[in-house]
């Protein structure tokens, strides 16, 4: 693999009049006709995090509903279309995006280059983002949202007499086209790490940011034209009134299933890969010493990788697929904990008699340690299939989800953003307010989802919008709801730090946490053209070799080498 | 794989086989389905030889299309050109059979509502239909701009038409799956799902 970017001719011609640049000072224009991958990333997280509100929201109103015995805040109609926007938005629309838009801004300066490898296609893949969001919240005032939950099952979804609004066919087209932005960008990243990497940045010298990015990718490409084939179906039977999920017609609504989750446990993890990555680049640097085992981090997530395309029949357990494959699919569920374990005890191992700087953003990526290990021990729970007999479909399984994707990847989000947002806007973000933030988010999730363990556990089902006055239910469902309203807190403190930092924020310079990877080279913010001159790549750290020259990694490979 | 384009159409491709590795699937697993007896099935509703002569242009469209990069490479504008264009009238050749077909077809009332066979079938030839179109569209924008500039015309831009070359054969490798799986397999006979279909003109 030769690893230089090389010069080529321009597939498309020269035109007479010319494109909107990004250097047009022309306001929104700048920002609608921009093939910049660090102006399409920005668009991709703020677009995201918007959307992040939304699904917020949702929550919220569910919280509300369920904070009292026999409320009747929300009808049970509304819930649905509740419960259905929040899950769909948060996993669809906040944390795939916002993961890509990370990846789609840092990815190329973290190699080196200078653009991703399509930027045209990378403003396409936005858009089809965008509008397919749009789209999917068009659905409320366009006869309604849908309403069979995130994930849809037929025939539910699939029959007109039994979601009988028009939202489960806005489900479809719009997460197809949020879909195919994906894979649109998935290619670009791809193609991005493959061919335009600097001189001397070998694979083995990678970010493990970008060793992530680069691995979720083959997931994305995998496992999302499955989606898009299974909401063909839903929709072919939803239009056209065919006949794969229609049960009298021979329809067998399994195949929904099998298709769905072959798709579906992949994404589980293409919503955690890169917010590891995240975590491998937040904890070296705030731990101030390479990561531990590198070549064990990468060679897990590979893995990891593999299993995760052979375990999705352990969302169907409840489903009577007999015993033969429930034990094939446990066992596999099970073997996935061992790489997952691994890269915790490599994060942990970083930080073992290290010089620590506590700072908001290594507070984020410790309770994510702490939040992802809770929610990875009740996933080996699940894969043990009598315990997810009883389990499945209870407020457990949301304790579970949420501990993994909010406590694990929305924290490695935010870890990454107080990181990282030096780098996009010049300017540090405020740490008392950061702490704030922290403190009231980590109190807040934990209030709000740990009671939900012991919710499922007594027996409250998910998806009800409302219960009787039983034992105990009453009080945890509280005190869920009052931890879900901490949290909401947290996120006013942090869009108020966000607003705040950004017009007042103390000047960062180009690379104020003394980090160790190439987009801290650049200028902060970067200019539109990233590197004037990318460092020599002599090994993982080359930032840290450039600042450091007598204790350069490439003059001492054994101090650094791990395992 | 060092060229990006080739290197973004391969993945691209790479990741369409799963979309339809999934509607494959569903043929396959409905193909038998009893609930289909007495109604149009596989066994007893497709025009085999007719769908192998346009499966024949079809393939004969990827020699062709091979022949034209390697004219287009060699610098030929003449024979890129023609071949080209012969390359577009195969692939449309297949297009207009596909939709003779299914005019036949929905005229003998088999439409997706009728049974497994006809939600499946349509599903799955129907979308590597829709591939083909695209196809075709990409050629005749090349063959347009082929045409009226000098754009594309000699080695400059041999990139750009063997990524387009990928994804043409790739619709056609991607026939060669299905028109195993729904046609050729379809030709032995299957008892009491193969027994003939009663066409009712459809309304």
């Amino acid at each position: 693999m030769n690893t230089a970017a090389r010069p080529s001719t321009p597939l498309i011609p020269e035109l007479d009049t010319p494109l909107p640049r990004v250097t047009d000072p022309t306001g929104l224009l700048k920002w609608i006709g921009s093939v910049d991958h660090k102006q399409i990333g920005i668009m991709y997280m703020v677009t995201s995090f918007v959307f992040f509100l939304f699904g917020g929201v949702e929550a919220l109103l569910m919280r509300l509903q369920l904070s009292q015995p026999r409320f009747s805040f929300l009808t049970p109609q509304d819930y649905d279309q509740i419960f259905t926007m929040h899950g769909t938005t948060m996993i669809f629309l906040v944390i795939m995006p916002m993961l890509i838009g990370f990846a789609i801004y840092f990815v190329p300066l973290m190699i080196g280059a200078n653009d991703i490898a399509f930027p045209r296609f990378n403003a396409l893949s936005y858009w089809l983002f965008l509008f397919g969001g749009l789209l999917l919240y068009y659905s409320f005032i366009g006869g309604g949202a849908p309403d069979a939950g995130w994930f849809a099952y037929a025939p539910l979804s699939s029959e007109f007499n039994f979601t009988a609004n028009a939202g489960m066919n806005y489900w479809g087209v719009s997460l197809a086209a949020t879909g195919i932005g994906t894979i649109g960008s998935a290619v670009n990243l791809m193609v991005t790490i493959w061919t335009l990497r600097a001189p001397g940045m070998t694979l083995r010298r990678l970010p493990l940011f970008v060793w992530m990015v680069m691995l979720n990718n083959v997931l994305i490409l995998a496992a999302l034209p499955a989606l898009n084939s299974t909401f063909v179906m839903v929709l072919f039977d939803r239009l056209l009134h065919a006949n794969f999920f229609h049960v009298p017609s021979g329809g067998q609504p399994l195949l929904y299933q099998h298709s769905f989750w072959s798709f579906g446990h992949p994404e589980v993890y293409i919503m955690i890969l890169p917010a590891w990555g995240m975590i491998s680049e937040v904890i070296p640097v705030f731990a101030r010493r390479p990561i531990f085992g590198y070549n064990f981090v990468a060679g897990a997530t590979v893995a990891i990788l593999l299993l995760s395309l052979l375990v999705w029949g352990h969302h169907m357990f409840t489903a009577g697929m007999g015993q033969t494959l429930d034990i094939a699919f446990g066992i596999s569920s099970m073997m996935i904990a061992v790489p997952t374990g691994i890269k915790v005890f490599n994060w942990t191992y970083t930080t073992w008699k290290a010089s620590i700087h506590f700072t908001t953003s290594m507070l984020f990526a410790l309770a994510f340690l702490l939040q992802f290990t809770i929610g990875g021990v009740t996933g080996v729970m699940f894969a043990s299939f009598p315990v997810d007999w009883q389990m499945e479909d209870s407020y457990f399984v949301i304790a579970h989800l949420h501990y993994v994707l909010m406590g694990g990847s929305a924290f490695a989000l935010w870890a990454g953003i107080y990181y990282w947002f030096p780098k996009i806007t010049g300017r540090m973000m405020d740490e008392r307010l950061g702490r704030w933030n922290f403190a009231l988010a980590f109190i807040g999730f934990n209030v709000a989802f740990m009671p939900q363990h012991f919710l499922g556990m007594i027996g409250m089902a998910r998806r009800i919008y409302t219960y009787p006055d039983l034992p105990y239910w009453h009080l945890l469902n509280l005190i869920s709801s009052i931890g879900a309203a901490v949290l909401a807190i947290a996120v006013l403190v942090f869009i108020w730090n966000l607003i705040y930092s950004y017009l007042h924020g103390r000047v960062a310079g180009d690379n104020p946490w003394d980090a160790f990877t190439l987009e801290w080279a650049t200028a902060s913010p970067p200019a539109v053209h990233s590197f004037e001159q990318v460092p020599p790549v002599r090994s993982r750290r080359p930032i840290w070799d450039l600042n450091h020259p007598d204790r350069a990694d490439w003059k001492n490979p054994e101090a650094v080498r791990g395992i | 794989m060092s060229d990006k384009h080739v290197m973004g159409m391969s993945l691209f491709v790479a990741s369409e086989f799963v979309f339809f590795a999934v509607l494959i699937l569903a043929f396959v697993f409905y193909r038998q389905s009893p609930a289909n007896i007495g109604g149009p099935t596989a066994f007893n509703s497709l025009d085999v030889p007719t769908t192998g002569f346009y499966t024949a242009c079809l393939t004969a469209s990827s020699v062709t299309f091979w022949l034209a990069e390697r004219s287009h490479r060699r610098n030929r504008t003449g024979q890129w050109h023609a071949l080209l264009l012969v390359t577009i009238l195969l692939g449309g050749a297949f297009i207009y059979g596909e939709g003779r077909e299914f005019a036949d077809m929905s005229g003998q009332g088999i439409v997706p509502s009728t049974n497994l066979f006809g939600t499946t079938f349509y599903a799955l030839v129907g979308f590597h239909g829709f591939h083909v179109a695209m196809g075709l569209i990409v050629l005749l924008t090349v063959f347009g701009i082929s045409l009226r500039s000098r754009f594309f015309r000699g080695a400059a831009h041999a990139r750009a038409i063997r990524t387009i070359a990928i994804y043409w054969i790739f619709v056609d490798a991607m026939w060669w799956i299905i028109f195993p799986t729904v046609y050729l397999w379809s030709l032995g006979n299957h008892g009491i799902l193969g027994e003939p279909f009663k066409a009712v003109p459809f309304r």
